[in-house]
C-alpha cells in the first residue's frame, strides 16, 4: 500500500469515529446533568428542616406583623377616650378615591366662639388601597395604620366604619 | 406465619372440600376478581397521597395534613369528591366510545395483574410466556387513549391523544428490549422462573454492566409509557389544558387517573421482579447469619418494598424534570434509547452465552 | 410571505389559547392558526384587564396618581412608582436629597430580582418543571419581608412620593438586606443544578424564537428581549438616572437571539443587581429622605418625559400640564406592549410547545400591556 492510499483511508474513516465519541460524550453530558438535577431534588426531599410553610390558621397566636404594615386606618384613642383629630379635613382631600369623609358640627368653644368639630369620621374600608396618603397628610397625627389583615365580613354595611369612639372628644392642645 | 401462599391453600382446600370442582374453580376466579378490585382501591389511595406528599416535601412545603392523622384520609375524601360530581358528556361526541374508553383503560389494566407474583408462590397465573403476555396486554392502552381523544369532540383532546398514541408506542420497543435482556440471561419467559433464577441474587447485581444499562432504558421507557412527566404531553397542563382527558369529569375522570396510577404499580412491579429480584430477599454470597435475618422478613414485603422504591423513583423523575416536546421525545427514543438497547442486547446474549456473569 | 389577517388555507385549525390559561401569565387571548403541530399565525387580542388607568390619572393630582401605576406591572412596582415621582420631579425642578435616591435605587434593585425570580420560576412552571417556582418564591418571600418592614406593604408599595420617598428606612433594613444577600448568593448556583444545566431545559430553549437585532430595534423592543440579540438598550447606562452613573454594573447583552439567550441575560442581570446593592448598602448617605415640597403640586404648562429600566424593559411616563394641580393627559409607554408584538414575528414556523417557551423569555405581564 502506497502512502496516498494510506491517507485517503485514515481521511474516510475519522468522521465516523467522531460522531461515534461526539454521540457517547452528548449521552454522558445528558445524564450527567440530570444527575446533578436529581441530587439537588433529593436534597430537598431529605432535609426537612429547610420547609418553610406557615400553617397559618393555626398560628394566629405567635403572628408578628412589622409595625409599618399597612392593613386599615383606625384612629387611636386615649385611656380618657379622646381622640387628636381637629376635623381639618387634610385626610378627605388627600384620598384618591373618596375613602374618607369627615362629617363635622360646630361646637361651642369655653370662650363662646363657634369651632369646628368632628361628628363623624366615616372610612370605607372597601374603597381603601392601603396607600397611606392620608397618614402622611394628617397634620395632628390622629390617625394611623394597623396591622389587622383579616378583613372579610359576610354583610358588607360591616365594612363602612366609624373611626371616632361615641361620646369622645378631642385632647386638649391638639391643633 | 401467615403468608399469602398460606391463606390461599387453606381457601382451597375449604372450597374443595365443599363444593365440586367447577364450582370451586368459579367460586375461586370471582374471589380473585374482588380481591384484584379491593387492591386497586387499596392502591388507588396510597399511591395519589404518596404522591402529593412526595411532590411537597420535594418543593419545600407540606403536603395534606388536614383531614385526618397526618392527612391520612385526603384520598377518600378526594375520592368522595370526584363520585358526586356530574358527569358531563359534551355534545356532539360520539356516546358510546366517550362511556367505553375509561372502562378499556380499567380492564387492561386488572388483566395485567394476572401475572405479577406478589409474594411466594403467590400468582394468579402463572403461564409460560408471562412476561410476553405484560408487553402485550400493555399496548391495548393506546386503544382507550385514542378513543377517548376522538370521541371528545374536542381539538385539544384530539391533538393530545395523537400524541400519546405516537409516544407509546414508539417507547414500546425500548421497554421490550430491555425485558428480552434479563429473559436472555434467563432462559424463559416465565414469571416464576425469573424469580427463581435470582434466588443467589438479583440480576442487578449479577448481570453487571448489560443489566445496568437496561435498568436503565427500562425505568426510562416505562415513565414514558405511562405518560408520566417529563413525558407527558398528553396531559400537559400548561399547553393543552389536560389533553386527552379534557372533557372527562366525575367518575370517568376518576376511573381515567387510577388508571395511571394503576399502570405505574404495575411496570414498577415489572421492573421489581425482572430486575430487582421480586420477592427474593437480599442476600449477600456467603453471609449465613444475615442471610437467615433477611429469610424472617415476608416475601410480599420484599415484594412491596421495592415496588415502592421504584414507584418512588419515577414521582422523583416528575417533579424534577420539565417536559419534553415531541419531536425531541421521538428523537431520544429512535435515536438515542433504541440503537443503545440493541447493542445491549447484543452484548447480554455475548456474556450469557460466554458465562461472564455471576 | 406574511398572510392577512383571517385568511385560513385548507387544512388549518385554529386555536384560542386563553383567555383563561395557566401559561398566558394573565388574561391574554391569542388566536394561532396551526398547520397540524407548526404554527403559521399568532394574533394576540388585549384589552381584558383595561382599566383605563390613564383617564383616571386625570382625575387624580400629582401626589395621587402614584398608587395607581403600582398596579400597572406589578411586579416592579417600586420601579413604576419611580418613574411617576421622576415625571412630576422634572416638572417641578426639584432637587432630590442623596439619602432618598440611594434609597430608591436600592428598592429598584430588590425589585427586580424579585421580578427576575418569579419570571424563572413561572417560567419553568410553564416548561413543565413544578418545583423551581417554590425555590423561587422563597427567595421572593425574603425580599416581600424586607419590603413589609420598611414600606408596609409587599405588592404595591407605594413608597416614592415626589421628592424623595414616603417614610425612612427601617433601623432593621440595612442588617436584613446583608443576611439576604449573604442566603441568595449560597441558593443561585442551585438554580443552575436545577435549570439552566438540565440537558432538557437547554434543548427546549435553544434554536427557539430568533429574534434578529434589526427586527427588536424596528420592533421597538428594550429589556431582555432586546439584549438577548445583542441590542444595547439598557437605560440605566444610555440615560443614566438617580446615580446609575457612579455605580459599577455591567450592562448584559448575548449574541445568540433566541429563548435561551434571553433566559441567560435575566440570570445574568439578577446578579448585576446584587453588585449593585453591595456597592450601596453599606454607603447609606445621611441627612433627609424627602425634599421639602408644597403640600399641593401644581406642574407648569409644558410637556414632560422621563424614562426608566424596569424588570421588563423600558417604561417611560408622558405628563402633559396645562398648569393646574392635575394633569392634562398622562401616557404611559409600557414595555410589554412593544415586546408582545414581536411575538408573532419570532413564532411562525416553530411549534405549540415551543410558544410557551417564547411567551415565557419575553416575560410578559398582561396589566402591563393593557394599563
Amino acid at each position: 500500500m502506497s502512502g496516498k492510499q494510506c491517507f485517503v483511508s485514515v481521511k474516510l474513516i475519522s468522521p465516523k469515529y467522531m460522531f461515534i465519541t461526539k454521540y457517547i460524550k452528548e449521552v454522558f453530558g445528558a445524564v450527567k446533568s440530570l444527575a446533578i438535577g436529581m441530587k439537588r431534588t433529593i436534597y430537598y426531599f431529605t432535609h426537612h428542616k429547610e420547609i418553610i410553610t406557615q400553617e397559618y390558621p393555626d398560628n394566629r397566636d405567635t403572628l408578628v406583623l412589622p409595625e409599618r404594615f399597612k392593613g386599615e386606618v383606625v384612629m387611636p384613642h386615649n385611656e380618657n377616650n379622646e381622640h387628636r383629630c381637629t376635623g381639618c379635613q387634610a385626610c378627605e382631600l388627600a384620598c384618591p378615591n373618596g375613602t374618607i369623609k369627615v362629617i363635622f358640627k360646630n361646637e361651642l368653644t369655653p370662650e363662646g366662639k363657634k369651632k369646628k368639630a368632628i361628628d363623624k369620621l366615616v372610612y370605607h374600608l372597601e374603597l381603601c388601597t392601603m396607600c397611606n396618603l392620608c397618614v402622611e397628610a394628617c397634620p395632628s397625627d390622629a390617625i394611623k395604620m394597623a396591622q389587622t389583615f383579616e378583613h372579610s365580613v359576610y354583610d358588607r354595611n360591616q365594612l363602612t366604619k366609624i373611626l371616632n369612639k361615641p361620646g369622645s372628644k378631642i385632647m386638649e392642645g391638639v391643633e | 406465619m401467615w403468608s399469602f401462599r398460606h391463606i390461599a391453600n387453606e381457601i382451597h382446600a375449604w372450597l374443595s372440600a365443599n363444593f365440586n370442582p367447577t364450582l370451586t374453580l368459579i367460586i375461586e376466579m370471582v374471589l380473585a376478581g374482588v380481591a384484584v378490585i379491593g387492591l386497586f382501591a387499596a392502591l388507588g389511595l396510597v399511591l395519589v397521597l404518596m404522591e402529593r406528599r412526595v411532590a411537597a416535601w420535594i418543593q419545600i412545603r407540606l403536603g395534606p395534613n388536614r383531614v385526618g392523622p397526618k392527612g391520612l384520609l385526603q384520598s377518600l375524601a378526594d375520592t368522595l369528591k370526584l363520585i358526586v360530581k356530574e358527569g358531563l358528556t359534551p355534545d356532539g361526541a360520539d356516546k358510546l366510545m366517550f362511556n367505553v374508553a375509561p372502562f378499556i383503560a380499567m380492564i387492561v389494566a386488572m388483566l395485567l395483574m394476572a401475572p405479577i407474583a406478589f409474594a411466594k408462590d403467590f400468582q394468579l397465573w402463572d403461564l409460560n410466556i408471562g412476561v410476553l403476555f405484560v408487553s402485550a396486554v400493555s399496548s391495548l392502552m393506546v386503544i382507550s387513549i385514542l378513543m377517548a381523544g376522538w370521541s371528545s369532540n374536542n381539538k385539544y383532546s384530539l391533538l393530545g391523544a395523537m400524541r400519546s398514541g405516537a409516544q407509546i408506542v414508539s417507547y414500546e420497543l425500548s421497554a421490550g428490549l430491555s425485558i428480552l435482556t434479563i429473559v436472555v440471561f434467563t432462559g424463559s419467559l416465565q414469571v416464576s422462573d425469573i424469580i427463581h433464577a435470582q434466588a443467589d441474587g438479583w440480576w442487578i447485581f449479577k448481570g453487571h454492566l448489560p443489566v445496568w444499562i437496561a435498568f436503565v432504558i427500562f425505568i426510562i421507557a416505562v415513565t414514558a409509557e405511562t405518560n408520566r412527566a417529563p413525558f407527558d404531553l398528553a396531559e400537559a397542563e400548561s399547553e393543552l389544558t389536560a389533553g386527552f382527558h379534557t372533557e372527562y369529569s366525575g367518575m370517568k375522570f376518576a376511573l381515567f387517573f387510577l388508571a395511571e396510577y394503576i399502570n405505574v404499580f404495575i411496570v414498577c412491579a415489572i421492573g421489581a421482579t425482572l430486575f430487582l429480584g421480586g420477592w427474593m430477599p437480599f442476600h449477600i454470597g456467603n453471609w449465613e447469619g444475615f442471610n437467615r435475618v433477611m429469610d424472617y422478613i415476608p416475601s410480599s414485603i420484599w415484594f412491596f418494598g421495592k415496588t415502592f422504591f421504584l414507584i418512588f423513583v419515577i414521582m422523583w423523575f416528575r417533579w424534577t424534570f420539565p417536559r419534553l416536546r415531541i419531536d425531541q421525545l421521538l428523537n431520544l427514543e429512535w435515536k438515542y434509547l433504541l440503537p443503545i438497547s440493541m447493542i445491549n442486547l447484543l452484548v447480554a446474549t455475548a456474556m450469557a452465552i460466554l458465562g461472564w456473569h455471576f | 410571505m406574511y398572510e392577512e389577517v383571517g385568511t385560513t388555507t385548507e387544512g388549518d385549525l385554529v386555536i384560542n389559547v386563553g383567555p383563561q390559561h395557566p401559561a398566558t401569565h394573565g388574561v391574554l387571548h391569542l388566536v394561532i392558526t396551526l398547520n397540524g403541530e407548526t404554527i403559521k399565525k399568532v394574533e394576540p387580542h388585549l384589552g381584558y384587564i383595561h382599566r383605563s388607568i390613564e383617564k383616571m390619572c386625570e382625575s387624580l393630582s400629582y401626589r395621587q396618581f402614584i398608587y395607581v401605576t403600582s398596579r400597572m406591572d406589578y411586579l416592579s412596582s417600586h420601579i413604576n412608582n419611580h418613574a411617576c415621582a421622576l415625571c412630576v420631579e422634572k416638572g417641578l425642578q426639584v432637587e432630590i436629597p442623596p439619602r432618598a435616591q440611594v434609597i430608591r435605587i436600592l428598592m429598584d434593585e430588590l425589585t427586580r430580582i424579585a421580578s427576575h425570580e418569579l419570571w424563572w420560576g413561572a417560567m419553568a412552571m410553564d416548561l413543565g418543571a413544578f418545583t423551581p417556582f417554590f425555590h423561587a418564591f422563597r427567595e421572593r418571600e425574603s425580599i416581600n419581608d424586607i419590603m413589609e418592614e420598611t414600606c408596609g406593604a409587599r405588592l404595591t408599595m407605594n413608597y416614592m412620593v415626589p421628592g424623595g420617598v414616603m417614610q425612612d428606612i427601617h433601623p432593621n433594613f440595612q442588617k436584613r438586606v446583608k443576611d439576604f444577600l449573604v442566603q441568595y448568593k449560597k441558593k443561585i448556583h442551585e438554580y443552575d443544578e436545577l435549570v439552566t444545566g438540565n440537558i432538557i431545559f437547554q434543548n427546549r430553549m435553544k434554536g427557539i424564537g430568533y429574534l434578529s437585532p434589526e427586527d427588536a430595534i424596528s420592533y421597538g423592543c428594550t429589556g431582555p428581549a432586546a439584549r438577548g440579540s445583542g441590542v444595547s438598550s439598557d437605560i440605566r447606562k444610555l440615560y443614566p438616572y438617580e446615580i446609575y452613573d457612579k455605580l459599577e454594573f455591567d450592562e448584559v447583552l448575548e449574541t445568540a437571539g433566541d429563548s435561551f439567550a434571553r433566559y441567560m441575560v435575566r440570570i445574568r442581570e439578577m446578579q448585576q443587581s446584587i453588585r449593585i446593592i453591595e456597592q450601596l448598602i453599606d454607603n447609606i448617605p445621611e441627612g433627609d429622605f424627602q425634599a421639602k415640597t408644597k403640600a399641593v403640586l401644581k406642574l407648569p404648562k409644558g410637556e414632560f418625559y422621563t424614562r426608566v429600566e424596569t424588570a421588563r424593559g423600558e417604561l417611560g411616563v408622558y405628563i402633559v400640564s396645562e398648569g393646574g394641580t392635575t394633569p392634562y393627559r398622562i401616557k404611559f409607554r409600557s414595555p410589554g406592549f412593544s415586546n408582545l408584538s414581536v411575538l408573532d414575528h419570532i413564532a411562525r414556523g416553530s411549534k405549540i410547545g415551543d410558544l410557551v417557551a417564547m411567551m415565557g423569555t419575553l416575560d410578559l405581564v398582561i396589566p402591563d400591556i393593557d394599563r
